[in-house]
């Protein structure tokens, strides 16, 4: 396979084939991490933005030690403090930052679309770090990757995703990318935070959470956002962990060794408990690990096609 | 592409195997502190055979690893097709050994070049040697092996394949004229 888009806006416009090869040149960046010098020369004298938009530490982060560990420069814009706050749009900025000669961008905006409209408007990498209730499509990659190694494939595997789907960009990406490379995909959420006709996306409805956990091989816990809850339309904390709360004595009725996976931050007595968060089952810690092996290789394979696409038009 | 001349068959490969092992052993006083390191694709198979044919000369295992050079290349902006990014597979520490590089054609020496930079990465040999199948000439950095297979003439718009049973099915080498 040849890898030739120069932006990642989503996994809905990948192909199963796309996707497995990020996840395979990902599985090549992990050796890296295990060397004394975690560095290697492949973006040496690239430029990597980090706009944000919305508060994020890990997110940022990681792409910021995955653009080091490629020997990028990398300059993050926390949009508090900079010309957003005079009044620049979205597009004018990004203008600006491709001015500076930056070859790739990685965004995080509030608004879905956001990476798609900025990559639209410029000819330098846009690489989506969540966008709105979209796609977050580097969070499922990293998911991916962490199901591949626990249980050795993705195929056939029932995955259930947990919490908020319907405000949640984390569960659609991963929708798309699991259903593509054919795991079977269940849903469970408090009945207001289940989108409308979900099911066409190729996913089951989960009755509750003991049906959600019965089958499942892992378990994809969301991290329930109560500060964006302006209508009050969410469950009460401890009403959310007494009928949704991933716990011990749950998992006791579901596969023994179910695979328990948590984005972050965890809440920790609302979405699980410790007991849980900390157990045998969970890989929350190796999911932040495998996020940095992906974010290279997505680093990596778009900007190498952005040169290509360059040299083309030469 | 066309097939110009057939330069190595099966047993030309095995014997130049066989001869450089010799070669490493003797230069190396034996297989003590010894560390084969084949750069993919087909070197990691010339490194394996090489490891084999020391086996059966001194009855000695030795250290045999596969180094990938992609994200060490000088030319990663320069080629149309993205190259697929593998691992590096380098499970002993190369900090004081004689690490022997082996690959298939030594010809600008750019890939040599990156190679010695990827182990570089990983620790400090005591020494780095390389050994070729193939020396085809017109380097364009200042390289040498310190065990060369066949050196074989050719002009600039020609190339020379190798061919290896574990990857195309049959040992061979030959000149292929663009």
């Amino acid at each position: 396979m040849n890898w030739t888009r120069k932006d990642l806006l989503g996994l809905e416009e990948l192909t199963k084939e796309e996707i497995e090869f990020i996840i395979s040149t990902a599985e090549s960046f992990k050796e890296v991490q295990t060397r004394e010098i975690k560095k290697v020369p492949a973006l040496r004298g690239k430029t990597v933005v980090n706009l944000f938009y919305e508060p994020s530490t890990r997110t940022r982060v990681s792409f910021e030690v995955a653009a080091k560990r490629l020997s990028a420069d990398v300059i993050n814009i926390a949009t508090e403090t900079s010309s957003v706050k005079k009044g620049e749009t979205l597009i004018d900025t990004g203008l600006n930052i491709q001015a500076l000669k930056a070859d790739v961008i990685v965004v995080r905006h509030n608004y879905s679309g956001a990476a798609v409209m900025l990559a639209k408007h410029l000819d330098i990498s846009i690489v989506n770090a969540g966008d709105g209730w979209h796609e977050h499509p580097t969070q499922a990659l990293l998911d991916i990757l962490t199901l591949k190694e626990k249980l050795g494939r993705v195929s056939g595997l029932n995955v259930s995703i947990v919490g908020d789907i319907a405000h949640s960009r984390v569960a659609r990406s991963n929708i798309w990318g699991l259903t593509k490379l054919g795991a079977n995909v269940t849903v469970c959420a408090p009945a207001m935070l289940v989108p409308p006709a979900i099911e066409k996306l190729g996913v089951r409805v989960a009755k509750n959470i003991d049906d959600a956990l019965r089958q499942a091989d892992a378990v994809n816990v969301l991290r329930m956002q109560f500060e964006r809850d302006d209508e009050n339309a969410f469950p009460k904390q401890l009403d959310y962990f007494k009928n949704f709360g991933i716990t011990k004595e749950r998992l006791l009725k579901a596969k023994k060794n179910i695979v328990v996976m948590h984005p972050g931050p965890l809440n920790r007595g609302i979405e699980m408990s410790s007991d849980v968060a900390d157990g045998p089952n969970s890989v929350i810690l190796e999911q932040v690990t495998n996020g940095i092996a992906v974010r290279m290789a997505v680093l990596f394979l778009v900007a190498q096609a952005r040169d290509n696409s360059d040299q083309e038009k030469l | 592409m066309q097939e110009k001349a057939k330069i190595l068959d099966k047993e030309g490969v095995e014997r130049i195997i066989l001869r450089i092992a010799h070669e490493i052993l003797e230069k190396n006083k034996g297989t003590n502190g010894l560390a084969l390191v084949g750069i993919r694709n087909r070197g990691a198979y010339l490194a394996k055979r090489l490891a084999e044919a020391i086996k059966k000369i001194e009855n000695e295992k030795v250290l045999v690893g596969i180094l990938d050079i992609t994200l060490y290349r000088d030319d990663l902006t320069l080629i149309s097709q993205q190259p697929v990014v593998h691992k590096t597979e380098i499970d002993f520490d190369i900090t004081g050994k004689n690490v022997v590089l082996v690959d298939d054609v030594l010809y600008t020496g750019r890939t040599i070049r990156a190679s010695l930079d990827a182990l570089i990465d990983l620790g400090r040999p005591k020494t780095i040697q390389l050994a070729v199948l193939v020396d085809r000439g017109h380097r364009e950095l200042p390289i040498r092996a310190d065990y060369a297979g066949k050196n074989i003439p050719t002009s600039q718009n020609e190339t020379v394949e190798v061919r290896l049973s574990e990857t195309d099915g049959k040992d061979e080498v030959v000149i292929v004229e663009k």
